[in-house]
């Protein structure tokens, strides 16, 4: 089976700090992760080479220091590790950047699954993996708390309000991960040595040469983020704390009834 | 580009029903329709959505445009996709707004890239700017930042907005509006995913969190799964649902539909009570919304306080029995 990977670097957003100066985002020192669910993903894929034989390759997309979650990966378990990188790329909304690493993607070769995480931790959108799927014409399998294959079949249990759906389809598809689908293994110290003499490849605007260029980067990109801003924080409002925690209950019930929302 | 007019608001469905966050955003879809003086459309695919109509009639659509098809019986991506591409380049609405559930952030993330327009996720809050574009409001970095986002070049501008954040209308079941029923076939063949089975989550989940009027949500401080039955007793006195925090999730405690928060669901209950959470920003960016929030926790300085309108420091062990009674008496009487 030949599985691909999309994997994102994103900074730790459990760090992130705002300064109360300027109400922006302190950025500096904040550690740069390999985005938790695409950990998952690739765990997903590693089972799956395991299983069934293969090879796994992880892709990003991202600037030069993007190189350090791609070794990560091969410390546990990718084979093949593949920078796509190019200035041009900067700003890319997720129409961009799933037109771009969907290029790639046909570059690189030919894939039956195409795994990603169900969303990055600092974007948020979702919207990659679907994106991806559309712009490669393949069917999209979300959400997959599970994966099984069965030669060229595919089926996954995907998250519902309810429960699951187990869901069929037919080989390639392209599959997004939730975080209960497996835990990600550790590197040990020898395959994280292995994997920083790794080699990595890149991909640019030159070896992407069929990349038309008004789907790139800022200019290529529907959306525009025309402003960023520290949430509002909502007013806290009273703190209830009596002689024993059986007159706190009581007291809320008073309040409550005194404002009429019981 | 001036062609394009009205905002469309897809009405996801179960069994035919419209969920709620569908209605939620025809309100809002209102709001923006007129200042833009255009109308609020729902736009239903399924298989029977006579209930559906209605039901979006009452709670503010100007019109329906409904497609029914056998193959639209359960969501896939494929025939919905297939569906709303070519509804749009029929109709060219200048907005769509879609909630921003698994299958709404599917069908949406597709549509968009097909027509080759600007998509924005997980939408808090909307509004018209001054070039009479939708600006789209986002949390992003797990709720520490927002951001405003506009489509300026493309349309329709599409966005998915969370469930919970908006109220509905009142319903106004005397309400009559044109429905347009198209005829729209997707060959088995293009949908390429089906469904063989369904399983149920381990565990009763009662009413939906989105649905919900009330939710209890527990955190950390619960300690083990037992003890969530204590929770489970005061939701049900409130006539509520049960909530929790990611901790609890991962620890196996509540299944992960129960999970609110950045990467679980976001809610906008009239009372929300956060038992034993401690109020990480991933926490909060999925309930600040809520109309009011009543937060049980021992540590006094939690930051779940911070935005609570009734913070209760003490145990929770103890507190929670006594609210249980009290509320009981409450309602008897
Ligand atoms: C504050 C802010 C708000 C934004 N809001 C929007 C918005 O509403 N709409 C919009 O179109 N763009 C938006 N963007 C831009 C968007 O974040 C970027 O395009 C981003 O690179 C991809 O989106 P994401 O992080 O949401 O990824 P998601 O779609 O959440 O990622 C899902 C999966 O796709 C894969 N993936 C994502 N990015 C990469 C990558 N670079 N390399 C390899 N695999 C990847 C991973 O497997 C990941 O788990 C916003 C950017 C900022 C800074
Ligand atoms: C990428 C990412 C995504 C995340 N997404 C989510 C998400 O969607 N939802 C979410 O909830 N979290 C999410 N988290 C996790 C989040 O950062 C916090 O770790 C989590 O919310 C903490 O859960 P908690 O409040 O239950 O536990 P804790 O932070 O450990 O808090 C437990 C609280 O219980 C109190 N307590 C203990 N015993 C008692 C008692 N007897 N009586 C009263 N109070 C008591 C303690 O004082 C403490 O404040 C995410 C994190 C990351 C990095």
């Amino acid at each position: 089976m030949e599985i691909l990977v999309c994997v994102k670097q994103v900074p730790d957003t459990a760090e992130i700090k705002i300064d109360p100066e300027t109400n922006t985002l302190i950025r500096a020192g904040v550690p740069s992760i390999v985005n938790p669910f695409d950990k998952n993903a690739l765990e997903a894929a590693v089972q799956l080479k395991e299983a069934h034989g293969g090879t796994v390759t992880v892709v990003t997309m991202g600037p030069e220091q993007a190189k350090e979650a791609l070794k990560e990966c091969v410390s546990v378990g990718a084979d093949r590790a593949v920078l796509v990188s190019d200035r041009a790329f900067g700003g890319s909304d997720t129409y961009a950047t799933s037109y771009i690493l969907s290029q790639a993607i046909k570059k690189l070769g030919n894939f039956d699954l195409i795994l990603c995480g169900k969303q990055a931790i600092d974007g948020d959108t979702a919207q990659v993996g679907p994106a991806i799927a559309e712009h490669l014409g393949l069917a999209q399998m979300t959400y997959a708390a599970k994966i099984q294959v069965n030669g060229k079949k595919i089926s996954i249990n995907r998250e519902t309000d309810e429960g699951y759906e187990v869901i069929e389809a037919s080989l390639p598809v392209v599959c997004t991960v939730v975080k209960s689908i497996n835990e990600p293994r550790f590197a040990t110290i020898k395959s994280k040595m292995a994997a920083n003499k790794a080699k990595i490849e890149k991909l640019t605007t030159a070896e992407l040469s069929d990349l038309d260029p008004t789907k790139i980067g800022l200019k290529g990109s529907p959306t525009r983020v025309k402003k960023t801003f520290v949430p509002v924080k909502r007013e806290s409002g009273v703190k209830i704390k009596e002689e024993t925690d059986r007159d706190t209950a009581l007291k809320l019930i008073e309040k409550l009834v005194e404002a009429k929302l019981v | 580009m001036s062609d394009y007019k009205n905002i469309w608001v897809f009405i996801e469905t179960a069994k035919g029903e419209a969920k709620n966050v569908g209605l939620e955003l025809l309100n809002e879809g209102k709001r923006l329709a007129q200042v833009k003086q255009e109308k609020v459309v729902a736009v239903i695919i399924g298989n029977n959505n006579e209930a559906a109509a209605q039901v979006a009639i009452a709670y503010g659509a100007d019109q329906v445009i409904s497609i029914e098809g056998e193959e639209y019986l359960d969501f896939n991506a494929d025939g919905y996709t297939n569906v709303m591409v070519q509804l749009v380049e029929k109709y060219l609405p200048s907005t769509i707004l879609v909630g921003a559930t698994n299958n709404g952030r599917d069908v949406a993330s597709r549509t968009a890239t097909r027509l080759r327009t600007g998509l924005t996720a997980d939408c808090t809050g909307l509004d018209i700017n001054e070039d009479g574009l939708v600006a789209w409001t986002r949390p992003a970095f797990g709720g520490n930042l927002m951001a405003t986002i506009l489509c300026p070049a493309t349309k329709p501008q599409i966005g998915t907005i969370r469930p919970g954040v908006f109220k509905k209308a009142e319903p106004d079941a005397s309400r009559t509006v044109e429905i347009i029923k198209e005829e729209i076939k997707t060959p088995v063949e293009m949908i390429r995913t089906k469904i063989v089975d369904t399983i149920k989550a381990v565990g009763d989940l009662g009413v939906k969190l989105e649905e919900a009027e009330v939710i209890v949500s527990g955190g950390r401080g619960l300690e083990k799964p037992e003890n969530f039955a204590l929770l489970q007793e005061l939701a049900d006195v409130l006539g509520g649902t049960v909530g929790a925090s990611r901790v609890a999730v991962d620890a196996g405690w509540v299944p992960v539909q129960k999970q609110v928060g950045q990467t679980g669901k976001t809610v906008g209950p009239k009372i929300y009570i956060a038992v034993g959470i401690s109020g990480a920003v991933q926490h909060l960016v999925g309930m600040s919304s809520s109309d009011t929030i009543i937060a049980i926790n021992m540590d006094p300085d939690a930051p779940i306080f911070d935005i609570a309108d009734y913070g209760l420091v003490g145990d929770l062990f103890e507190i929670i029995p006594v609210l249980i009674e009290e509320f009981k008496k409450l309602k008897a009487s």
